[in-house]
């Protein structure tokens, strides 16, 4: 792609680094909400070069982190006992269960799959007709449609032994309860490019209008959240509040039209409880009863007994930006990627583990 | 969940025709992608892929207004006389 290189260009990154530091004149909060920015906010060191009036905090956009604890046990569950082909993304696979994680559960002889995409347990599923194959279908508004596809998929080759097993969760109603929520420190968000390429940015604007909260849609790259932030910056310090969007390359005004019909052709809007958070309403994604034959959940009836979250781990208030990770008294000690107390140690999405990753030096000492 | 944005490199139909699937090459993995969700795309096209499937064609004419942003933010030197005037008050 012609631009590529550029969204990555140190020299276009210094500029609009130079601008934000030209204008700002105030301290502002601003929470990232996608677990891939804060990723690459931290690896581009970008966080260090953002004048000190610019606080960035890390919002609850890890679809891992976010899963509950239960749901992991139920994956074990049916793994272990049930003897299914468990298929997951390499993240989901590695958290703890209360007891074990997926990975624990296969080196013990469980037939747990890494993949790539959730299609790829529907080939799976085709090849091994006398095995039940689940997937556990994490994720936030950008993998619904995959995970929706994929029960598409299995229904139209006649493939009646795969199901998905649903942590779908929504990121605008999570937004709303971060800022409506008393201790809130966000002033601004940068919104989720890749989310807002599916849905687009319809359900924004209320949440603009009714908090007078400026947003802006961003991407990903360096370059794209640092022009994020300018525009951001500009809005706080001018009083406005209004809806932007940086990243138009990929963010249609209407999203994906063609994914939001897959998606509401496939699944309806639930209650769902995020881990760290609780529940919030209408938050998540079920399938429809339609599907009844591809919920997992439904087909396998498990019922598990809630476990009790480590009280040691923090990321209730690392996910709604209330704390940052090395502020956690386990943060690189007890906690660490090879041994993690909780998800966002887990996941790269994760805040614990990308400041773990990229900064764990100079954070160590703050 | 990685994303990338590669170039279509062929078409082909599966599971007796009812899909649309897409070789796109990522580096030098060459992966499947569901064209479900971008049904105007053609060969040689750039899309955004998530978890295998596509959906999004990248619009250049946007791509590049991210660098002439910099350039029309005369505006800028505005806005800071504007903010500098305020913090004195
Ligand atoms: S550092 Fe570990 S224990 Fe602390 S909040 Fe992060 S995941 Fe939890």
């Amino acid at each position: 792609m012609k631009y590529l290189e550029e969204y990555r260009d140190a020299g276009v990154a210094e500029q609009y680094l130079a601008e934000i530091k030209k204008i700002v004149t105030k301290k502002w909060t601003i929470m990232e909400i996608c677990g891939g920015q804060t990723h690459s906010l931290v690896k581009n060191g970008l966080l260090t070069l953002l004048p000190e009036n610019i606080q960035m905090v890390h919002g609850p956009g890890c679809p891992v982190c976010v899963t509950p604890l239960n749901l992991i046990d139920k994956a074990v569950y049916l793994a272990e006992e049930k003897k299914v082909i468990l298929c997951s993304f390499g993240d989901m696979i590695r958290v703890p269960g209360s007891k074990q994680s997926l990975l624990e559960a296969k080196a013990n002889g469980a037939d747990v799959r890494i993949l790539y995409s959730p299609l790829e347990a529907v080939k799976i599923a085709e090849q091994n007709p006398d095995k039940e194959v689940v997937f556990f279908a994490v994720g936030f508004e950008t993998t619904a449609p995959a995970n929706a596809l994929s029960v598409l998929h299995a229904q139209r080759a006649g493939i009646t032994n795969y199901s998905i097993l649903t942590s779908h969760v929504l990121v605008p109603p999570a937004m709303e309860a971060i800022i409506s929520d008393e201790d809130n420190v966000v002033q601004g968000f940068l919104a989720a490019g890749h989310v807002c390429a599916i849905m687009g940015l319809e359900e924004y604007y209320p949440l603009v209008e009714k908090y007078t909260l400026p947003m802006v849609v961003t991407g990903f790259e360096p370059v794209d959240l640092l022009q994020g932030i300018l525009m951001l910056v500009k809005q706080l310090e001018n009083g406005v509040a209004k809806l932007e969007n940086q990243y138009a390359r990929v963010v249609p005004e209407n999203g994906n039209p063609s994914a939001r019909k897959i998606i509401a052709d496939v699944f309806e809007v639930s209650n769902r409880e995020w881990r760290g958070i609780g529940e919030i309403s209408l938050s998540g994604y079920e399938l429809r009863k339609e599907f009844a034959a591809y919920d997992a959940n439904k087909k396998f009836n498990v019922q598990i007994e809630a476990a009790t979250e480590s009280k040691e781990c923090i990321a209730g208030d690392i996910l709604r930006g209330i704390k940052k990770p090395h502020q956690c008294p386990q943060f690189g000690k007890k906690c660490n990627p090879l041994h993690p107390l909780g998800a966002p140690m887990v996941s790269s999405e994760g805040a614990c583990a990308a400041y773990f990753h990229f900064s764990q030096a100079e954070y160590a000492e703050a | 969940m990685c994303l990338a944005i590669p170039k279509i490199k062929a078409i082909e139909l599966q599971y007796n025709d009812t899909v649309r699937m897409a070789k796109v090459v990522f580096g030098t993995i060459v992966k499947e992608a569901s064209l479900e969700m971008v049904p105007a795309v053609k060969v040689g096209d750039y899309v955004l892929v998530h978890v295998g499937v596509a959906r999004g064609i990248v619009n250049e004419a946007e791509a590049a207004k991210t660098f002439q942003y910099l350039k029309e933010n005369g505006e800028i030197d505005e806005l800071i006389e504007h903010t500098q005037v305020d913090r004195s008050n």
